[in-house]
């Protein structure tokens, strides 16, 4: 065996091309994959045309005044923002697709805000050249404008219960820059009651300023609720995340995991499936395994180099995404290692069935490739995505290939969540089966 | 029957097989072969398309089991040639010998490398990748690892099929020294006037039915027509023609 490993690798020395296909083909989708599951699209750039008069854009709320241009930022995160010169210009813009969308604030935004009376609208404009930018960009303006929505609720929540305070409790109030004092309901009741004291007891007045007495009471009573439900209207639901079962992974690494475990499914697959290929495509099959090696013997050179070759690969990469991009933690490099070979074993394996079953390298890796994308879509569709019975299946069909017991074992392995143990059972079950299924593909008529 | 060749069936067969049986599923491709080839004889195994031949080789290399008979030789003591060159073609010529020479377990891998590259004439080639050879040298390569452990049997699946005269001439010339050296060869070919040319014995197969076994003046004996020699000459491969026909194949 050792003399056929030394064969394959001088091989592999001497196809120059298809190795570094084979390694950098596989570490560029993981990558891709990595960076669309870690990052959303692109900042999309969008355009701003601000109507409002400079000396228009501060208002005044219940005394505060406000400035319409500190909500911007909270409206333009996420995005490139592109200052237009008019409105036309937005319009031109959005129109030869140099920004994606417009953001045009009305004239009189700050008189609205200042009156409450009237809610101002904000004009978004959209270029429907690319749906999926076009929707990214209807839902981070949504979400911003929702945000800055809360803030002015906020602001303007902070001013009724200003007001509601004044009402209650009395005070000074200026209006058009005269200072204006405001009694208060619990002033006026006091000096009801006070009044109403004073009054003989069978005083008919005393009868006609009982239910002033009576009102005031309730407002009091009902004002000092209505802070609370004031706040309770600007954010009516308060949300509280807890994870149940599972694991909290970072999303960078679990982003990291599924890279690797790309990477690690096309190299071994391919690799493997090529290897055992070539024997035949060679015409070598049968001149080996008439006494000078078994079927089996064979089959484990093969599963060995592939899985040997993607470990060291994989394993190079994830040292550099540790070192270079994300945080991993070190002190779990063995779970590392185990997770890495027990996957590309079980890669391997998957590899020479394919490799046996194809007897030309070019049909092998076209079968291996065609095979390990549904895999991974299959491995990746979530809880809920699908009706029950369709996730059964899904699942079923998952376990039935290494793709998804690797992720759980590399993901445990870099994030210390979930057993490994079970992951790595599962794998080394999928090796022997697919050993076993290549062992009958090769025992196959010979010619 | 020439003198040689009567000397050799008095020696121990090199190899013997007998009532050799292969099925596929309801198809019988071969049914109750037995033959034997002495030390340093060259049989030839000719038929039509789909007689059977290569399965019979096949078994004889031990890479298929017959589902019923046997091969007095065990497949390590047996060279195989495949009828396609089983080589590495990014492997140079010496890089291939020394891989299956070291497969074999041969002794001396690097006598024995040496030793093949001479016999071969491709000692100035050693170093060539296979992929860069013609396919005449190939096939030569291809031999030579099939002789590689020196085995007193040696079987070629349609050696020279793929070959120009020239390189047919060579091989055969090669193939000669081989059974002057005691191998018994054992070789399928479509080209009957090659077997006639070559083979020490000749045997037909059709429908995986061993027709006859002996010489190719035999075999052309045995449809003789009538008359003899006032019906004219005829050569080997209308012989074999009429044979089968006769044989109702």
């Amino acid at each position: 065996m050792r003399w056929l490993l030394l064969k394959d690798l001088r091989i592999l020395r001497r196809s120059p091309l298809l190795v570094a296909l084979l390694v950098i083909y596989p570490i560029a989708i993981a990558l891709l994959i990595g960076f669309a599951l870690s990052r959303g699209p692109g900042k999309p750039a969008i355009a701003i045309y601000n109507e409002i008069p400079a000396s228009q854009r501060s208002f005044e709320v219940a005394g505060s005044r406000l400035n319409a241009s500190e909500y911007l930022p909270a409206l333009l995160r996420s995005v490139d923002v592109v200052r237009a010169a008019s409105r036309a210009d937005a319009r031109r813009l959005v129109r030869d697709g140099k920004v994606l969308g417009a953001v045009i604030l009305p004239p009189d935004i700050t008189q609205k805000l200042a009156t409450g009376r009237e809610q101002p609208t904000i004009e978004v404009l959209y270029n429907g050249e690319d749906a999926v930018k076009q929707r990214y960009v209807a839902s981070v303006i949504r979400a911003r404008m929702a945000e800055a929505n809360l803030a002015l609720s906020h602001r303007f929540q902070q001013a009724t219960v200003g007001y509601l305070r004044l009402l209650l409790e009395g005070g000074t109030l200026t209006i058009l820059g005269r200072e204006v004092n405001i009694l208060g309901l619990e002033n006026a009741h006091a000096i009801t009651a006070g009044a109403i004291a004073a009054l003989p007891l069978r005083s008919p007045l005393r009868t006609s300023l009982a239910p002033v007495a009576q009102f005031g009471r309730i407002a009091i009573e009902n004002l000092g609720v209505s802070r609370d439900v004031l706040k309770s209207v600007g954010q009516p639901v308060r949300v509280r995340q807890v994870i149940v079962g599972g694991k909290r992974t970072p999303l960078d690494t679990f982003a990291a995991a599924i890279s690797v475990t790309v990477s690690l499914m096309f190299l071994t697959l391919l690799l493997a499936a090529g290897l055992l290929a070539l024997e035949r495509e060679e015409h070598a099959f049968s001149r080996l395994v008439r006494g000078l090696v078994s079927r089996v013997g064979l089959l484990i050179e093969k599963i060995s180099l592939a899985a040997l070759c993607a470990f060291g690969v994989t394993l190079l990469m994830l040292l550099t995404l540790g070192g270079l991009f994300i945080e991993l933690d070190w002190s779990r490099f063995p779970q590392w290692l185990l997770a890495l070979a027990l996957g590309a074993v079980a890669f391997a394996a998957l590899g020479v069935a394919i490799g046996g079953l194809a007897r030309e390298v070019r049909a092998a890796s076209l079968l291996a490739f065609l095979l390990s994308l549904p895999i991974v879509f299959l491995a990746l569709v979530p809880s809920g995505a699908v009706s029950d019975g369709l996730y059964d299946v899904v699942q079923v069909v998952s376990a039935c290939f290494p793709f998804k017991a690797t992720l759980q074992a590399l993901d445990a392995a870099l994030n210390g969540g979930g057993g490994l143990a079970a992951p790595l059972a599962h794998l080394a079950l999928l090796a022997v089966a697919y050993t076993a299924l290549a062992r009958l593909a090769v025992g196959r008529r010979f010619g | 029957m020439p003198a040689s060749v009567a000397t050799q069936r008095a020696t121990p067969a090199a190899l013997a097989a007998s009532g050799l049986t292969k099925r596929y599923a309801e198809r019988v491709a071969l049914r109750e072969v037995s033959f034997s080839a002495a030390p340093g004889e060259l049989v030839a195994v000719i038929g039509p398309n789909g007689a059977g031949k290569t399965t019979l080789l096949s078994i004889l290399a031990g890479i298929q089991r017959p589902d019923a008979g046997e091969v007095t030789r065990p497949p390590r003591e047996i060279g195989w040639v495949p009828q396609q060159p089983a080589v590495y073609s990014k492997l140079s010529v010496a890089e291939n010998l020394r891989l299956f020479a070291r497969l074999e377990k041969v002794a001396d891998v690097e006598a024995v490398v040496a030793r093949m590259l001479e016999q071969t004439g491709l000692a100035e080639r050693a170093d060539d990748e296979l992929g860069k050879l013609s396919g005449g040298n190939r096939q030569r390569v291809n031999i030579a690892i099939g002789l590689l452990a020196e085995p007193p049997v040696l079987l070629l699946d349609e050696p020279s099929s793929s070959l120009d005269p020239r390189q047919r001439a060579r091989l055969w010339e090669f193939i000669g020294g081989q059974t002057a050296r005691g191998t018994a060869v054992i070789f399928s070919t479509h080209d009957v006037q090659e077997a006639e040319r070559y083979a020490d014995r000749v045997l037909v197969l059709a429908d995986g039915e061993l027709l006859f076994a002996g010489t190719a003046r035999e075999l052309a004996a045995t449809v003789q027509p009538a008359g003899g020699e006032a019906a004219g000459p005829q050569d080997f491969e209308t012989a074999f023609v009429r044979f089968l026909h006769g044989r109702g194949h």
